[in-house]
């Protein structure tokens, strides 16, 4: 099913009486889903874009390249870096802005623009019952009421269907540059990373790819971005930190980071890939854990180390249970390695969580009917 | 101000409750003498005042968890309150329910510099958040104008703002996790150091729920290295049209100024007289503060000079020294207690888009004069945040009321094109009955359920946020 309109697709909710695969573009979906299909394709455009209030409000199934589009032709863009994951999970198609909302997908520059939840000010959505929903708005500031925009975000469609989404966008910068050591262990590059984070010279990018991911040495990245002068001026600066790293600069620099938002080295890579949020210094345990077992993998560092990315080969669950175990933080299954044992892909939470989590389920979609059973 | 009638059945019972607090809790953590708890009669919204029940000071969460689990069996409403300092009557109590303040709860639990936060109880006080970090060069970056004042607990009940927040955003931008206590007294953990939900982000609905979803009563905070140095410049102009394109062209060039002020002339005439900034006598005011080395800010500051001088200023005053710097923002910071001098005053903070600002300015000045009251306006300008400031005489007979229905009517407006009642402050009982201005039933009803999830019995915080109409089924229920 593809309603046209917000109207069309509270029809459709209304007279489910089965469950529904609801999806933007399909292009990042992770987990089983089942039912028949619901896609926002339809519900598409730009509506209203103010570049002198960095504002944009786009109905859910646009195109994230219009989205992106529309952004460049005024010389601004989404602070989040949306990923790009269709290689990684090999899928075609392309990607909605309500999809990325539904996944709350962020991208290395989250370190510093913050997520795709900080940026959506605005949302419209059909709850389980067919009822509309608005809540947020088009303006930065907005405590008015429950802030159910945050909720929305990462909710991958089990609250209600996304028809509409506002951001706060920004600027893209005159200048970008990114420092770049090759060969470093990864206690040093994160400990570098961190030192950087700690600076004022406001790193947009930190990340390191492990030998295994990096084809060859292993690389370290370090991004800043802003008017041209500051650019070169923190570049001085950060090395005077981190040592005497090299600069890439301009197109080469963002390529890098395209690279690494994207998870380019797993794509095509055999194994199952784990995505984990941890706390920066405990961002190495995950990958001595793998170690320990004798689980081959690869490991790539977003975020200082607030994110990992694991790809790990052979384990009969994927490497879940050596990944999950004593974990601080948790681990999202978004590749599973074909022929593994099924496992939770969504990662369990403490049971009063849980709780509060599967009682706003029920009242958002009493009948059950929006991706059932995804996030648990 | 409608409040529900407060519970015969729970005031009979006063002192069954009191004495079932004192035996949870330390002799000197539950106040009930009538002369004591008319201490927390009101917040910062003065007009409304009703001494509560009793009020309790506990020091723990497993403290919390106790009154709440003994409030949750009796029935007894609660009514968290951080420093008291909502300008929206967000902790004002009825007299059948419990204040549970956490003023008592102000320790540093952890700071971790590696991992840039800090790990506070709630009732730490904002500035007191940066000032254990500060030694260390780091700051929390939500800055209310409160923030020497307000706690933590109350920075996340209203998902507070400040001028800083073009930049670094409001509390939701900067909170990692907290510790609630939920009515029943469950203690539940959202979020954590680390940066990303597992599940669905309760976190972000739990922040600006205005103390009605649980109590918060430890907070982890993203904490941020300080900036090398910091400029302010002021730009003066004959024309509010004139600035607020000002505004929006500093904003397209892609300059990412920390803050950007607004003032018009009936605020600058009133701060001038007060605070003898030295400030033009202009129709309108921007200041403009930019960060970094100070060859960065004089990067900024000539792109803004360039735009500002396409604008034809009447006044372009750039700080070349820390005094200069201080006596720009010196009328701003005052622009609050110039206006407390002259009159007795409310606060409005509805937002609007940036490019609806001189429209709302000259509806707002026609809609001054229609009632006769004086409003002076001072707003965050990048993110559209207003704060017209109406004066009115506490001592005349109808003019608070006069007062409130202009400031209605100044909401209303917000909405109306394009904006909402609240950008920072929150709804609290000061504009609960808006609401329906902004939201449609529905829209309302899918708040309403998280409510429903989070205190099934409706005890938490009561008659906030929401039009008393709209939640009598369930309060009853």
């Amino acid at each position: 099913m593809r309603p046209a309109t917000e109207a069309e697709l509270a029809d459709i909710l209304k007279g489910a009486n089965a469950p529904l695969a609801v999806c933007g573009g399909g292009t990042r979906a992770i987990g089983a889903l089942s039912g028949a299909a619901v896609q926002t394709g339809g519900l598409a455009g730009v509506r209203l874009y103010e570049p002198g209030a960095l504002t944009l409000v786009a109905g859910a199934g646009t195109r994230l390249a219009e989205v992106e589009a529309a952004l460049a032709a005024e010389g601004q863009r989404l602070p989040f870096e949306p990923p790009d994951l269709r290689a990684l999970l090999g899928r075609g198609g392309e990607s909605t802005i309500g999809g990325v909302v539904a996944a709350n997908e962020s991208g290395p520059r989250r370190v510093q623009a913050g997520a795709c939840r900080d940026a959506l000010i605005g949302v419209r959505f059909v709850d389980g019952t067919g009822a509309v929903v608005r809540n947020g708005g088009r303006v930065m500031k907005n405590v008015t009421g429950y802030d159910l925009v945050k909720l929305m975000a990462g909710s991958r469609g089990t609250l209600g269907v996304l028809t509409e989404v506002s951001f706060k966008v920004q600027a893209i910068p005159e200048a970008e540059a990114t420092l770049l050591a090759e060969g470093l262990a990864p206690e040093a590059a994160l400990a570098a990373m961190r030192a950087a984070l700690n600076s004022p010279f406001e790193v947009s990018g930190a990340a390191h790819l492990e030998a295994a991911a990096a084809g060859g040495a292993s690389r370290s990245l370090i991004r800043i971005e802003g008017m041209a002068g500051s650019v070169a001026y923190r570049l001085d600066r950060l090395r005077e930190i981190v040592g005497p790293w090299a600069a890439v600069e301009g197109e080469a620099s963002a390529a890098l980071w395209r690279g690494v938002r994207d998870v380019a080295p797993f794509a095509g890579r055999p194994g199952a890939v784990w995505r984990l949020a941890l706390r920066p210094t405990s961002a190495l345990g995950p990958v001595a854990a793998l170690q320990a077992a004798g689980l081959d993998h690869a490991a790539i560092w977003d975020w200082a180390g607030g994110r990992l990315w694991l790809c790990v080969t052979g384990a009969s669950d994927g490497g879940a249970a050596v990944i999950r175990a004593g974990l601080d933080g948790h681990a999202t299954l978004i590749r599973p390695e074909p022929g593994m044992a099924a496992v939770p892909v969504f990662p369990p939470e403490p049971a009063p969580v849980a709780g509060l989590t599967r009682a706003l389920r029920a009242r958002f979609d009493p009948r059950g009917i929006l991706n059932p059973g995804l996030m648990g | 101000m409608q409040m529900p009638e407060p519970s015969a059945a729970i005031l009979a019972r006063k002192a069954r409750i009191i004495e079932r607090l004192r035996g949870a809790l330390p002799a000197d953590a539950v106040i009930d003498a009538p002369e004591e708890v008319r201490a927390y009669e009101c917040d910062a919204l003065t007009a409304y005042r009703c001494p509560p029940l009793a009020a309790v000071l506990p020091r723990s969460t497993a403290e919390v968890s106790a009154v709440l689990r003994i409030c949750h069996e009796e029935g007894v409403p609660v009514v968290p309150r951080g420093s008291g300092t909502s300008l929206a009557g967000g902790a004002l109590p009825t007299a059948d329910s419990v204040i549970l303040g956490v003023a008592r709860m102000t320790a540093v639990l952890e700071t971790d510099y590696d991992n840039r936060f800090i790990r506070v109880q709630a009732g730490r006080t904002n500035l007191a958040v940066t000032g254990a970090v500060e030694p260390e060069g780091f700051f929390y970056a939500p800055d209310p104008s409160s923030q020497l004042a307000c706690a933590i607990a109350g920075n996340v009940a209203m998902n507070s703002g400040g001028a800083h927040c073009l930049k670094y955003g409001v509390t939701t931008n900067n909170l990692l996790g907290v510790t609630m206590v939920l009515m029943d007294g469950t203690v539940v953990d959202l979020g954590g150091p680390w940066a990303e939900p597992a599940g669905l982000d309760l976190l972000g609905v739990v922040c600006g729920s205005e103390g009605q979803l649980g109590v918060v009563t430890e907070a982890t905070l993203r904490i941020l290295p300080k900036p090398e140095g910091a400029r302010p410049v002021l730009i003066g102009f004959d024309a509010n049209e004139v600035a607020g394109a000002c505004v929006s062209d500093i904003i397209k060039a892609g300059i990412l100024p920390v803050a950007i002020e607004f003032m018009d002339r009936p605020c600058i005439r009133a701060t001038e007289a007060f605070a003898k900034a030295g400030y033009p006598d202009c129709e309108a005011l921007l200041i403009v503060e930019v960060e970094g080395s100070p060859a960065e800010i004089d990067e900024q500051l000539a792109r803004i000079r360039d735009i500002a001088l396409r604008h034809d200023p009447v006044e372009f005053r750039e700080a070349e020294n820390e005094d200069q710097a201080r006596r720009i923002w010196l009328g701003r910071k005052s622009a609050f207690g110039a206006m407390g001098q002259i009159n007795d005053y409310m606060c409005l903070d509805g937002t609007i888009p940036v490019s609806s600002l001189p429209h709302v300015l000259r509806r707002i000045g026609e809609m001054s004069r229609d009632v006769g009251l004086d409003v002076a306006n001072v707003f965050h300008a990048g993110d559209g945040n207003m704060h017209p400031l109406i004066l009115f005489d506490a001592n005349k007979p109808g003019d608070l009321e006069k007062c409130e229905a202009l400031g209605a009517e100044i909401l209303k407006l917000c909405v109306e094109v394009g904006g909402c009642l609240t950008g920072e402050h929150g709804v609290g009982v000061e504009k609960r009955d808006l609401m329906e201005v902004q939201f449609a039933p529905d829209d309302m009803e899918a708040q309403l359920r998280v409510k429903d999830v989070f205190d099934p019995k409706w005890l938490l915080n009561p008659a906030k946020v929401f039009p008393l109409h709209v939640t009598a089924g369930r309060r009853a229920a």
